[in-house]
Parts: structure tokens; C-alpha cells; sequence
């Protein structure tokens, strides 16, 4: 399943998209993101699904643009260290 | 030599003359529906206030988002540059310029030399302006200006999670059912908007000093939030939502000398 | 902002063909949305019964409010119900529900029992929501993306200027097609801005109905690109409040060049409709039938 976390405002899209059929539940993003934006738990998506999967907080879902504001400066982007730290590649980010 | 810079906004339309690098007069009229007779309006206004005529005016320069609306003004610049001109000029040592208008929120970097080196706009969604705080004081049913200093009276904040300006309408309201303190939730309110103007900040990078302008400058209670969120102190101009005229004017007189 | 808003009609509905006491398995779902909740109850996955009504100040009242009026001249009682599954806005609150599981989940299954195996993609509009799911033909979630930060492609984005034009919620859709060219959608997506722009062209002296259909068409638009992010696959089906716009849905369907499935029930029930069903099977997979 391909979970978009994020949304659109007039100002563009934003979202983090976490491909749960790739996520192993090993919590490598969670210790790589310096926001805390993301977590590991239930598939909240899919009731019979018992692997852990990861998440973005509730808290962030809907400011992601700024919450991620740190790992993308205006100018000049790094590589963001959450897909870095995904061995799977589960993670991706829309902007 | 008198020159006049016009900050044509969505909301209102804010005129200055200068006298050799002297703020003579100042006005901020309505824009209402229709700009173009609001600058005129404004600079009606301005003159009548300075004791001068048109002719008396070396030069005229417009910004704002109705700047091509001013038909009378003989050069535009774009409100980051205006921006970076004012605040350059009245704090030397300012590398980073927050603007908090009606409709829109800007961010901008300038290096010793006031040239800007980078920027951030926000005006696509209205919670991230001054829209946001006056939709909520309506909702509370209190005056804008009245914001500002009941916000300081809070002692806990009450978390808003609507990020839209309609939505979180219809929170504080629910709030405000929830009998929550008024002041709690005028706290909220700005910490709410303060959070989004810092992360735009972050963004572009806080580099000191920084300095803050446009109209939501003159609420206290957002100027505490916002301090608060960046850990930063916030240098602020004593007509804060004047700077972008004062940068347009700044312009005229760089124009009116030759420049 | 005026306090009264424009809200579709509350409603119940009692199935004329089935009966609760031959039932084996009784099971309901309860949405409580964030204008509109909907109590949904099967029996033995079949629809038995179904109201949708104003969400109050609070959600375990609406909840309460929204199982009582479904059950109403029913005779079944809520202790004889087997299993409750609640869903709906942010982290809701039915507490005689066993178990909540979010709205997708929910959705995608509500609408695979709607409109058939055969629907891939759902576009739920609510009232401050909206949410774009691709789905297989069980009705299990394989992509979703849910946008409710911003009041644009909302129902409240359309509320406002239901209440800026003053046209009853069930005019917004025929009034906004009375007019002799599509104009130019609205330019701003924020539902602000758009409304003064709306303001400004009311003053040029445009009609209403222009001035709806151009908001109706900015937000078919917006809608359309939401779609496109998780790619539209056939058969596409609509649910909730915005089903029953007109204006919006046929702007949706030019716009991505496919015709949404026809309704047969209320298109607000999906989600408690899609709660009952998992209540249903979490029922007999206890009972060892699965």
C-alpha cells in the first residue's frame, strides 16, 4: 500500500509517501529524522495486518511542509537523511 | 527634495514622503475593491499631510501587489527588495527580514550590503498571514487590536491543530464552547501562525539580527509567540507596516538622484 | 462567518426486506464526521439499517445520537448488536464501539460493498476532508492520499460560498451548469482568497451561478490533480456529502475523462457502511469461519 501523508494547500503538495509492502518495521528513519516526524506502529490502514509499519505522527501530518522545513532549505538540498537511512527504500517525498 | 514610495497592499494601501531621507508624512487608506483610486486616494492623502503638491515630488515609486495599479508612479520594485531596502537602512547589522502582511508572509536574507541574497514568500494559503489572527479575533468576538495584549495574559496555551484558516474557525469556536479561557486561545492562535512564520524562517536559514515588519509586527501577543519559537530577540521599526513604503520611497529618492 | 452553515438533509432508512431476529450475526459501524455522522448496522453482512444526522458539540454524544435514531422502530436494541466498529474525524471517540479503525480502511470498504468488485479508485469528499483510495476488489486499501489540512476540496470549501451566494446546499449543483459558457475557474485555491476573488466578481455583475460554477470548476480541478497523484484506474466511484453535487462531479468526470458509478444508497454511509462490514468479519473470524 502506498501511504501519502501530507496534503495540498495553495502553496503546492506535500507528502511524504511510505510504500507499506517495502517497509520491514526496522525503525532506521525514525533514529535518522532530526524532527521526529516520523514513527513505527500498526498498519492503521489495514486492520489485519500485523507487522509494524512506519508512519508519520499525527502531530506532523499536517504542517509536513514545515516540519521538514530543516532537511530542505530554500536553497541548496541535501539528501535527506530518512531515505538515506531506508534500506528497503519504502520512503519518498513528493517536494 | 521630497520623493513619495506607495505600498500598494490587498488590504490597505500605505504612502510616505520623504524629505531628504526624513519620513515627512505618512497614511495608510483602504485599498477596498478598487486599487487604483485607493493609491490615488493615498497619495491625495500623503501630500495633503506633508503641506505639498505633486509637482513637488522629484519622483514616485510603487511596490505591493497592486504596484502596476499605480498608474502615477514612474518605477515598481518588488516587496522583497523594498523590504530589504527599509530595514538595511534603519538596522545595518539586520541579515534576516520577517514581513507579516494581510495576505502574505515573506522571509528575506540580505548580506551587510541590504542586497538580498534569498527569500521565502508565502501567499498562497491564508494561514500563514495576517488573515489567520483577524478571521480568529471575529470568531472570538474581540477587536483585532485587542489581540495583542490579551494574548499575554495566558499562562498555558490550548493546542489548535487546524492548519487552515476555516478550519481552525470552527475549532476555536469549539473551544470556546469548551469554555476554554479567552486568553488561552488567543495564545494559541499565535503561537499557531508564529510556528509556520518560523519554520519559514528556518528555512531560509536565522542568521542575526532579525528584524520584523508588516502589520501583524504591531500585535505583541504574535511578536512574543514568534520570539518564543525562534529563541531569537526581534528587532522592530516604530511603524512596522510602513517598511515596504519606506523601501519604495528609498528607491524614488536613489532615482530622483540619478541612481 | 455566519454561525448556521448549509448541510445536507439528516435522514434513516430501515431495510423493507430483512429482518434482525433471523439474523445470526448483528454488526454496525458509526462514523462520526466532522459536520455529519452516519450509524450503519448489517445483518449477516447484509444492509439492514442506516441514518445520517448533524454531528453535535461532542463525538460520543453523535455517536450515541446516530446509533439511536438508526435503531429507531426497529425493536433491536444496542446490547443484541455483536460487534461495533467506529470510525471517522481525527482520533474519534464512540465508546460502545469495540474497536475503531480509520476512515480509508473504512471507505474503501464501504465503497467495494456499494458499488461492487469492480471499483479501483474512490474519491470521498466530507465535510472537512477528502480523500483519493485505490483499492483491489476486496476493498483492501493499495494507495491512499487524505488532504485535510486545507479547506480547499472540501465540503467546507463549498459551504462557504454556499453561505457567500446564499444557495440551499441541494442548488449548488443544477444552479451552477445555468450558465451559457464555463467561465475561468477561480485562480486562487485558498478558499480565502478565492472568496474575495468571488466577492470582486460579484461586483464586476456576474450572476451567481457564473461565479458557482467557477468555484466548482477550481475545485473539480484541484480534486482531479489529487486523483492523478495515486493514478485514476477504473471503476471510479464517488462517496460522500460532495457525491450528491453535481456541479463538482460532472466537473471531476470531463476533467479526468471517466464517469463515477451510480449510487444506489446515500454516499455518506460509506464509511460506517465499511465499519460494519469489518465489525461483520471480525465476527466470524472469531467464530472461526474465516
Amino acid at each position: 500500500m502506498l501511504a501519502h501523508y501530507g496534503y495540498k494547500d495553495g502553496s503546492g503538495e506535500y507528502f511524504i509517501v511510505i510504500d507499506t509492502d517495502k517497509c520491514d518495521g526496522c525503525e532506521e528513519c525514525v533514529a535518522a529524522c532530526p524532527c521526529g516526524v516520523l514513527e513505527v506502529g500498526e498498519d492503521e490502514n489495514d486492520p489485519f495486518r500485523e507487522e509494524p509499519v512506519a508512519r508519520v505522527t499525527e502531530e506532523h501530518r499536517k504542517k509536513v511542509k514545515y516540519s521538514c522545513g530543516p532537511c530542505k532549505p530554500a536553497s541548496g538540498r541535501i539528501p535527506l537523511p530518512c531515505m538515506e537511512a531506508c534500506g528497503p527504500g519504502a520512503i519518498s517525498h513528493s517536494w | 527634495m521630497n520623493v513619495a514610495g506607495l505600498d500598494c497592499g490587498v488590504k490597505n494601501v500605505k504612502a510616505m514622503i520623504l524629505e531628504d531621507d526624513k519620513i515627512k508624512a505618512k497614511i495608510s487608506v483602504l485599498s477596498g475593491f478598487d486599487q487604483k483610486a485607493a493609491a490615488q486616494e493615498a497619495l491625495d492623502k500623503v501630500l495633503e499631510q506633508a503641506g505639498l503638491k505633486k509637482d513637488d515630488l522629484a519622483y514616485i515609486t510603487a511596490t505591493g501587489t497592486g504596484k502596476e495599479e499605480v498608474t502615477f508612479a514612474e518605477s515598481t520594485i518588488t516587496e522583497v527588495g523594498a523590504d530589504a531596502k527599509a530595514v538595511s537602512f534603519l538596522y545595518p547589522s539586520v541579515r534576516t527580514v520577517i514581513d507579516v502582511g494581510a495576505e502574505e508572509g515573506r522571509v528575506i536574507k540580505v548580506n551587510e550590503a541590504g542586497k538580498v541574497i534569498d527569500f521565502a514568500i508565502n501567499d498562497k494559503c491564508a494561514a500563514g498571514a495576517g488573515t489567520f489572527t483577524e478571521t480568529m479575533a471575529r470568531a472570538l468576538e474581540i477587536k483585532l487590536e485587542e489581540m495583542g495584549a490579551l494574548s499575554l495574559k495566558s499562562q498555558k496555551s490550548v493546542p489548535i491543530n487546524a492548519q487552515c484558516v476555516v478550519f481552525a474557525e470552527s475549532e476555536v469556536v469549539s473551544l470556546i464552547h469548551a469554555k476554554h479561557a479567552k486568553e488561552d486561545i488567543v495564545r494559541a492562535v499565535h503561537d499557531a501562525i508564529a510556528d509556520r512564520i518560523a519554520s519559514m524562517t528556518r528555512s531560509i536559514g536565522i542568521e542575526k539580527d532579525v528584524a520584523l515588519v508588516g502589520g501583524l509586527a504591531r500585535n505583541i501577543g504574535f511578536v512574543d509567540s514568534l520570539k518564543r519559537d525562534l529563541k531569537q530577540e526581534l528587532l522592530i521599526p516604530e511603524n512596522p507596516e510602513y517598511s515596504c513604503a519606506l523601501g519604495a520611497a528609498f528607491v524614488a529618492a536613489e532615482k530622483a538622484k540619478g541612481g | 462567518m455566519e454561525k448556521e452553515y448549509w448541510r445536507w438533509p439528516e435522514s434513516r432508512w430501515t431495510s423493507p426486506d430483512v429482518d434482525w431476529k433471523d439474523g445470526d450475526i448483528i454488526s454496525a459501524g458509526v462514523d462520526v464526521g466532522s459536520v455529519s455522522s452516519q450509524a450503519v448496522v448489517l445483518v449477516d453482512g447484509n444492509l439492514y439499517a442506516y441514518s445520517n444526522f448533524r454531528t453535535g458539540s461532542g463525538s460520543p454524544e453523535s455517536a450515541q445520537k446516530v446509533m439511536d435514531k438508526a435503531l429507531e422502530e426497529t425493536g433491536l436494541t444496542l446490547n443484541k448488536i455483536d460487534y461495533i466498529v467506529g470510525t471517522g474525524y481525527g482520533r474519534v471517540n464512540v465508546p460502545f464501539a469495540q474497536r475503531t479503525i480509520t476512515e480509508i480502511a473504512c471507505h474503501a470498504r464501504g465503497a467495494n460493498f456499494m458499488y461492487g468488485p469492480t471499483v479501483r479508485t474512490i474519491l470521498d469528499m466530507g465535510g472537512q476532508d477528502c480523500k483519493a483510495i485505490r483499492c483491489d476488489a476486496e476493498g483492501k486499501v493499495t494507495n491512499f492520499l487524505m488532504n485535510d489540512k486545507c479547506a480547499a476540496g472540501t465540503g467546507r470549501g463549498m459551504e462557504v460560498f454556499a453561505d457567500l451566494l446564499s444557495v440551499p446546499i441541494e442548488d449548488l449543483g443544477r444552479l451552477s451548469f445555468e450558465v451559457d459558457k464555463e467561465p475561468e475557474p477561480v485562480s486562487s485555491t485558498c478558499v480565502i482568497f478565492a472568496k474575495s476573488e468571488a466577492v470582486g466578481l460579484l461586483r464586476k455583475g456576474w450572476p451567481k451561478e457564473k461565479v458557482l460554477a467557477a468555484y466548482s470548476s477550481a475545485m473539480a480541478h484541484r480534486v482531479a490533480k489529487l486523483l492523478e497523484r495515486i493514478k485514476v484506474e477504473k471503476d471510479f466511484a464517488i462517496t460522500g456529502g460532495i457525491a450528491k453535487n453535481e456541479g463538482v462531479v460532472k466537473r471531476i468526470e470531463a476533467e479526468l475523462k471517466i464517469k463515477a458509478l451510480e449510487p444506489k444508497h446515500d454516499t455518506q454511509i460509506a464509511g460506517a457502511l465499511g465499519g460494519a462490514l469489518f465489525a461483520n468479519a471480525l465476527v466470524e473470524k472469531e467464530k472461526g469461519r474465516r
